[in-house]
C-alpha cells in the first residue's frame, strides 16, 4: 500500500479548531496564572503568587465560593448521576410506548436554554406574593408573609440545586438508558441460574457491569453539565456576586474578578483550579467505571 | 421464577409494572410542571399575566406576548427578527459544518494507521469533559488575537470543535467492518469519496444524533452574545431572550415576552428530538467509554 497522509487533511480542520478554542485557551490559562495581568500592562511573571492568594488571601473563596462549589457539584453531579441512572433504570421497566413518552418528559428540561429558563424561574420564585411558590404557601396558610426566595442567602443556593437537577436528565440519562436496553436477555437467565435472587443484585452484578461504558459516558456528561450550569446564581439573581455570595460558584468568581476587577492573573489560577477539580473528577469516574485490567 | 416476571424492556403489560409508574409518577410531575408553566405562560394575555392571585391556566388563549416580542426592538433598533434570522443561519453551519468536520476527523481516527492516532484518540477523550465556561476569558484572548471578536462567523466556529461529537462518530464508525472499506478502495474509491459514499451513508443514525446535538448547542448558547459580540446586529435569538428583563430593567414587564420567547426556542428541540429519537437512541448504544 502506498504511503498516504490523506487522515493529517482529514483531521486538519477539526485539529486546528480544537487547538484554536480548547487547547490553546487551556494553554494560555496555564501560562497567564504565573502571571500579574490586568490587560493593559503586559503580563508579568510572578510565580506561584496567584495560587498562594487563592488558598491564603481569598477569604470569600475559601469561605463561600469553595463550600457552595463543594456542594453544588456533589448535589447536582453525583446527586444527579445517581439519580439519572436510578430513573434510565425505572424507566427500562416499562413496555415500549409509556416507556418513550416518560423518558421523553423527564429529558425535555434539558432541551430548554439553561439561562434563559430562568427568567421563568423568576417568576416562580418571584419574592413578593405575585410569584407563584409564595402564593401557594400563602394560600395554603404555610407562610403568613411572602419569602424573598432569591434574594435570601438561605434559600438561593438551595434554588440553584433543585433547578439545576431539573434540567439535568441530558444525554448521559439517554446513554444509560440505552444501555439499559442494550443488554440482551439471556445475561439476566444466566444470573439467575447462577444464584442472583432479586432485582437488586441483578444490578449490581449483572446491568451495572455490563453497561459499564455508557456509566462512564454518563458520568463525564454529568461533570460537564455540572460546571457548565453553574451560571445559574447569576441568571436567577441578576447580580455577580449573588446576594452574601450565597450562590457564588467558582465560574461566577472567575466573572466577578474579571469583568470587575480585570485581575486576569487571578482569573487564570481560578479556571486552572476550576480544571483541575473537574479532571480530578474524570479520573475518579474513570478509576470507578474504567475498563479493568 | 416468578419474581422475575417482568425484565428489563418488557414486551407485555404487567400488574408488576405498576409500582414503577407509581414511583415515576412524581418525577414526571417535577419535570414537566415548569415546562407547561412557560407553555400557559406565553399564551396569557397581559392582563392575567400579573394577576393576583398568579393563574397556572390562562382564562383566555392570546397571542399578545408573540405580538409583543417580535414588535418590540432592543435599544438599538434592531428588530427581533433579526436575532432569530442570526440563530437559524448560525445553526445551519454549524450543524453542516460540525457534522462534516467530525465526520472526517472520525473516519481517521477508526480506519487510518498512523503514529499520533492514538494519542490523538486520548486527547480528545481528555477533552470530552472540556467545559468552555471554564477558560472563557483565554478563549476571549484567542478570538480577539484572531481577528474574529465582533464577527458573524463567532456563533458558531466555537461549537465546531466538540470532542463528544467526534468521540461518538468514531464509535460508531469503529463498528463498520474493515472488508467494507477495502471492497470500496479495490472499486477505487479514494478516501474522500469513501467517507462520502460508504461511511456517511452508514453512520447516518449518528450523524443525526450530531446533527441534532450541535444544533442545540448553538440555538440555546448565549455565550458569543455575552463575551464576543457587541454588535446587536450580529447577536442570536437565545441572547435576546436571555436579556430581555434586564434590558428592559423590569421582570413583570419582560415576562411574557420571555414565556414566549423561550418557548420558541425550546419548541424547535423538542420537535426534532422527537422525530429522531429511535436514531439519537441508536447512537447513544454506542456511546459508553471504555
Amino acid at each position: 500500500m502506498r504511503k498516504s497522509r490523506s487522515h493529517w487533511v482529514m483531521l486538519a480542520p477539526y485539529l486546528t479548531l480544537f487547538a484554536l478554542f480548547i487547547a490553546l485557551p487551556v494553554g494560555i490559562a496555564i501560562f497567564q496564572s504565573f502571571t500579574y495581568f490586568n490587560t493593559i500592562q503586559p503580563p508579568r511573571f510572578i510565580g506561584v503568587q496567584n495560587y498562594i492568594s487563592l488558598f491564603t488571601r481569598d477569604e470569600i473563596f475559601m469561605q463561600k465560593v469553595l463550600p457552595n462549589t463543594i456542594k453544588f457539584s456533589l448535589i447536582v453531579g453525583v446527586g444527579g448521576y445517581l439519580l439519572s441512572f436510578i430513573l434510565a433504570w425505572l424507566v427500562a421497566q416499562l413496555t415500549t410506548i409509556p416507556r418513550t413518552i416518560i423518558a421523553l418528559i423527564i429529558y425535555s428540561p434539558s432541551l430548554t436554554a439553561g439561562t434563559t429558563m430562568s427568567v421563568l424561574w423568576k417568576v416562580i420564585f418571584s419574592g413578593d406574593q405575585n410569584g407563584y411558590l409564595n402564593s401557594i404557601l400563602l394560600n395554603l396558610g404555610f407562610i403568613s408573609k411572602p419569602i424573598q426566595w432569591l434574594q435570601s442567602p438561605d434559600y438561593l443556593l438551595n434554588i440553584m440545586i433543585i433547578v439545576s437537577l431539573w434540567g439535568s436528565m441530558g444525554i448521559g440519562f439517554l446513554a444509560m438508558l440505552a444501555g439499559l436496553l442494550n443488554i440482551d436477555e439471556s445475561f439476566y437467565e444466566a444470573a439467575r441460574i447462577d444464584g442472583v435472587k432479586n432485582r437488586l443484585q441483578e444490578i449490581i452484578y449483572v446491568t451495572i457491569p455490563l453497561m459499564r461504558p455508557q456509566m462512564l459516558f454518563g458520568a463525564v456528561m454529568s461533570i460537564v453539565y455540572t460546571f457548565t450550569s453553574a451560571g445559574i446564581g447569576v441568571a436567577l439573581t441578576d447580580s455577580n456576586p449573588t446576594p452574601e455570595y450565597a450562590g457564588q460558584l467558582i465560574t461566577n468568581h472567575i466573572d466577578d474578578y474579571a469583568f470587575s476587577r480585570y485581575e486576569m492573573g487571578y482569573v487564570a489560577a481560578l479556571s486552572v483550579f476550576l480544571l483541575v477539580i473537574i479532571w480530578i473528577a474524570s479520573r475518579l469516574a474513570w478509576r470507578i467505571f474504567g475498563e479493568r485490567d | 421464577m416468578s419474581k422475575f416476571r417482568t425484565g428489563t424492556n418488557p414486551k407485555y403489560f404487567h400488574k408488576s409494572q405498576i409500582k414503577f409508574y407509581i414511583i415515576l409518577a412524581p418525577i414526571v410531575v417535577f419535570s414537566l410542571l415548569p415546562i407547561l408553566f412557560i407553555i400557559f405562560h406565553a399564551f396569557k394575555p397581559i392582563n392575567e399575566l400579573f394577576l393576583y392571585p398568579p393563574r397556572f391556566f390562562p382564562r383566555k388563549f392570546s397571542l399578545d406576548s408573540f405580538i409583543e416580542l417580535f414588535n418590540f426592538t432592543s435599544s438599538s433598533n434592531v428588530p427581533v427578527s433579526r436575532y432569530l434570522i442570526n440563530s437559524i443561519v448560525a445553526a445551519i453551519i454549524a450543524v453542516i459544518a460540525t457534522r462534516w468536520i467530525a465526520l472526517f476527523a472520525a473516519y481517521a481516527l477508526s480506519k487510518k494507521n498512523f503514529k499520533a492516532k492514538q494519542i490523538i484518540f486520548t486527547i480528545n477523550n481528555l477533552a470530552l469533559m472540556f467545559v468552555p465556561t471554564a477558560v472563557v476569558i483565554p478563549r476571549y484572548f484567542v478570538i480577539q488575537g484572531l481577528g474574529l471578536l465582533d464577527t458573524f462567523s463567532i456563533n458558531f466556529l466555537t461549537v465546531i470543535a466538540a470532542p463528544v461529537v467526534v468521540f461518538l462518530l468514531k464509535q460508531f464508525i469503529d463498528q463498520v467492518p474493515d472488508e467494507i472499506i477495502d471492497a470500496a478502495r479495490i472499486d477505487g474509491a479514494g478516501d474522500f469519496q469513501l467517507v462520502r459514499k460508504i461511511i456517511a451513508p452508514m453512520v447516518a443514525p449518528a450523524m443525526a444524533t450530531v446533527g441534532i446535538l450541535t444544533f442545540q448547542t448553538v440555538w440555546n448558547s448565549t455565550e458569543a452574545g455575552v463575551y464576543y459580540i457587541n454588535n446587536e446586529n450580529l447577536r442570536t435569538f437565545s441572547f435576546l431572550i436571555s436579556s430581555l428583563t434586564s434590558s428592559t430593567g423590569n421582570t413583570l414587564l419582560g415576562q411574557g415576552m420571555a414565556a414566549a420567547g423561550s418557548l420558541l426556542i425550546f419548541i424547535p428541540n423538542l420537535v426534532i428530538f422527537i422525530f429522531m429519537q429511535s436514531k439519537v437512541m441508536n447512537t447513544m448504544a454506542y456511546s459508553g467509554l471504555k
